[in-house]
């Protein structure tokens, strides 16, 4: 497998990427199922032939639910000759589940995320913190992938990467960049006490004022964001191994302040399939709950349900 | 599974939890809430799930805080968390009393405030 | 007896001046960066046009969130405590007082001036003005056109997000749907006032029901709140200042 045609676009401060295994000829593939997961921010298509991984895409959410889903399916599709038409069985899940207008089927991100995380890490991780756009799950899982526990936060932008959105906007630093200034610093300051993005913002306004560097007060908000996410994970119980999936496990600012405060660290990101980690292909923590989906597509398939 | 519905906020955390494997989906939680918060049918987080089960309705688990309020007169008055200012046994007394909690005869129903 | 009550709120101070029963003066601004100076500012400002001296104070009473930026005083009340009294003083008949600032609202059950019971929503931007204030912003309208338009709405539009930075996206992209300014100023409003009303309820609500605080010059927030409550309610002059009129007062008994 050769991790060729792996392009990368940086547009409003985010990645987009996608990825294809030209190893595979897929007009061989018996089964060829895909995954869609429309989030509020960005959107993945993940495509898969007998289970194996065949391509990707990631890119940003557009204003339109159907319009993001075509539009994931194409950059995942680009450069391999297979258009929507070839898959056997897709099913949309996300925020925008119900308007991809290629899925048979709707899944809940919950349950594709908790598939998804399984397959791509193994069945060591039992519980999962994923983290979007705009909401917040901790979810545990058996050794199969079936749930067995999960709290989701969608209603506070504060516990979200758009609460990181606005706050990296207000200090003027782009949002890859805040993970390592926050930890160029002499020392750890403590948590901003505003819950509430909008007010941390005016805490933030008067810690400037007061003198405090940048990379401090990105500290002060990161260790915060940070405590708000262990205070969910301690509601839904830990279970190692701890996996990450999701924009969040791109920020080193958020993500080791919360190991710190579980004081265990995150599965290390490395595919269970060892043939996929040999072969260097990109562990894209934002494709989970397209993985998962693309799964349960596989399995409705095999049931007949094609 | 548990089933944690609701949300976190700066004023402190709401979830109404529904443990599934102890639920049936009998229906007698859903009339004895005043706001209409449950609901029973088709599992939303488990897609493999036939029977039907209950859970928190779409629209009320982002104001889970302001529907359950009327039912929570022993919480003492609010002012950032609310639970942390009435003492755990009344809590965990009043929790029992709460219409959709003492309505589910197997305990498939907690609240977390 | 001449007393001031100072009110430093999330957003502005508000000073007033006492005499006797009487208010001689109101001045209100923006706390800014230097709370401590605007209320000075504000308290030369309320002298001066009351025609007296700054000497001819007495007492000095304080409250708001911001009170502890507030220059030496005899008299500290909390927001609840200020919220009540004042709104007593003005309406004698108050037992339900419901106060909206720009960062917090509460609901006060009292009888005669006295606190019987309390609710708040605090620490979250969505229960309270900066939430408004908010979507004014994302309507590009002014925080005062923004309570009028609401009024003129026919249809109805609900927002799902129960957060102002979500809200704020919802906004943007109603906006591009073409949905009218004044039914999205509407939804708002109502969003607001639902949260607003539903802790109130908490408490009970009985008359007469009293709402003070800035958010009640808003009146598509206030035409929300009689919706919610299903009662008439009672919004006094000048309703920013009965938080400072309640430190004043409080200032005033103090022996």
């Amino acid at each position: 497998m050769a991790t060729d045609q792996e392009e990368k676009k940086e547009l409003w401060r985010w990645l987009e990427s996608r990825w294809t295994n030209s190893d595979i000829d897929w007009k061989k593939g018996k089964i060829i199922t895909a995954g869609i997961d429309i989030g509020s921010v960005s959107t993945q298509c993940v495509v898969m032939v007998d289970g194996e991984l065949y391509c990707y895409g990631n890119l940003r959410s557009g204003s339109s639910s159907g319009d993001s889903a075509s539009r994931g399916a194409n950059f995942a599709l680009d450069g391999t000759g297979m258009t929507v038409k070839d898959w056997h069985y897709c099913i949309g899940t996300g925020y925008g589940r119900v308007n991809v207008p290629m899925a048979k089927r709707a899944i809940t991100e919950i349950a594709c995320h908790g598939r998804g995380a399984n397959w791509m890490y193994g069945p060591q991780v039992r519980t999962i913190l994923d983290m979007g756009g705009q909401d917040c799950k901790v979810i545990r899982i058996d050794e199969r992938g079936k749930l067995t526990n999960f709290a989701m936060n969608d209603k506070c932008a504060a516990g979200a990467g758009r609460g990181m959105e606005v706050f990296a906007d207000f200090i003027g630093i782009s949002i890859n960049e805040v993970g390592d200034r926050s930890f160029d610093i002499d020392e750890e300051p403590k948590p901003v006490s505003s819950t509430c993005v909008i007010f941390a913002k005016s805490e933030a306004g008067g810690l400037l004022r007061e003198g405090w560097a940048v990379n401090k007060v990105l500290a002060a908000y990161c260790s915060a964001m940070a405590h708000r996410v262990w205070e969910l994970m301690m509601r839904v119980g830990l279970e190692p191994e701890v996996g990450i999936t999701g924009g969040i496990a791109k920020n080193r600012g958020v993500v080791e302040r919360i190991e710190k405060e579980l004081g265990m660290k995150f599965s290390p990101k490395v595919w269970h399939n060892s043939e996929y980690q040999k072969h260097n292909i990109p562990f894209d923590t934002q494709i989970a709950g397209a993985v998962g989906a693309a799964l349960f597509a596989k399995a409705a398939v095999e049931k007949g349900k094609g | 599974m548990l089933a944690n519905w609701g949300y976190q906020d700066g004023s402190g955390s709401y979830f109404i939890t529904i443990d599934t494997d102890k639920c049936n989906g009998c229906r007698k939680c859903v009339d004895p809430c005043p706001q209409g918060v449950l609901e029973v049918g088709e599992d939303p987080a488990d897609p493999l799930r036939e029977e039907p089960v209950a859970f928190v309705s779409e629209s009320k688990r982002k104001k889970l805080r302001f529907s359950c309020s009327p039912c929570k007169k022993y919480l003492t008055a609010e002012g950032g968390s609310a639970a942390s200012r009435t003492s755990p046994e009344i809590l965990a007394r009043e929790m029992r009393n709460l219409p959709c909690v003492a309505a589910c005869d197997r305990g498939a129903i907690t609240h977390s405030w | 007896m001449i007393s001031a009550g100072i009110d430093i709120g999330g957003k502005d101070v508000k000073v007033l001046l006492l005499k006797n029963g009487q208010i001689l003066a109101r001045e209100k601004a923006s706390g800014g960066f230097d709370q401590t100076a605007v209320v000075n500012e504000l308290l030369a400002m309320a002298v001066k046009n009351a025609g007296i001296k700054k000497e001819d104070i007495e007492k000095t009473g304080v409250t708001g969130s911001g009170k502890k930026y507030a220059p030496p005083h005899d008299e500290e009340i909390t927001e609840i405590g200020a919220a009540v009294k004042g709104a007593t003083f003005l309406i004698p008949s108050a037992k339900t007082v419901i106060d909206s600032g720009a960062e917090d609202s509460r609901g006060v059950k009292c009888e005669g001036g006295v606190v019987k019971d309390f609710a708040t929503n605090d620490k979250c931007a969505a229960g309270a003005g900066a939430f408004t204030e908010a979507m004014a912003r994302a309507l590009e309208v002014s925080l005062e056109d923004f309570g009028k338009i609401a009024l003129q709405s026919t249809k109805t539009q609900p927002i799902n997000a129960q957060c102002a930075v979500f809200a704020e996206s919802e906004v943007v992209s109603l906006i591009n749907s073409k949905v009218a300014k004044e039914d999205i100023a509407k939804a708002v409003n109502d969003a607001l006032a639902e949260r607003v009303v539903a802790m109130v309820k908490r408490i009970g609500v009985e008359k007469d029901v009293v709402v003070i605080g800035g958010l009640a010059r808003n009146p598509g927030y206030i035409q929300g709140i009689k919706e919610g409550l299903k009662t008439d309610i009672v919004v006094p002059d000048y309703p920013e200042f009965v938080a400072a009129l309640g430190a004043a007062l409080a200032a005033r008994e103090k022996r």
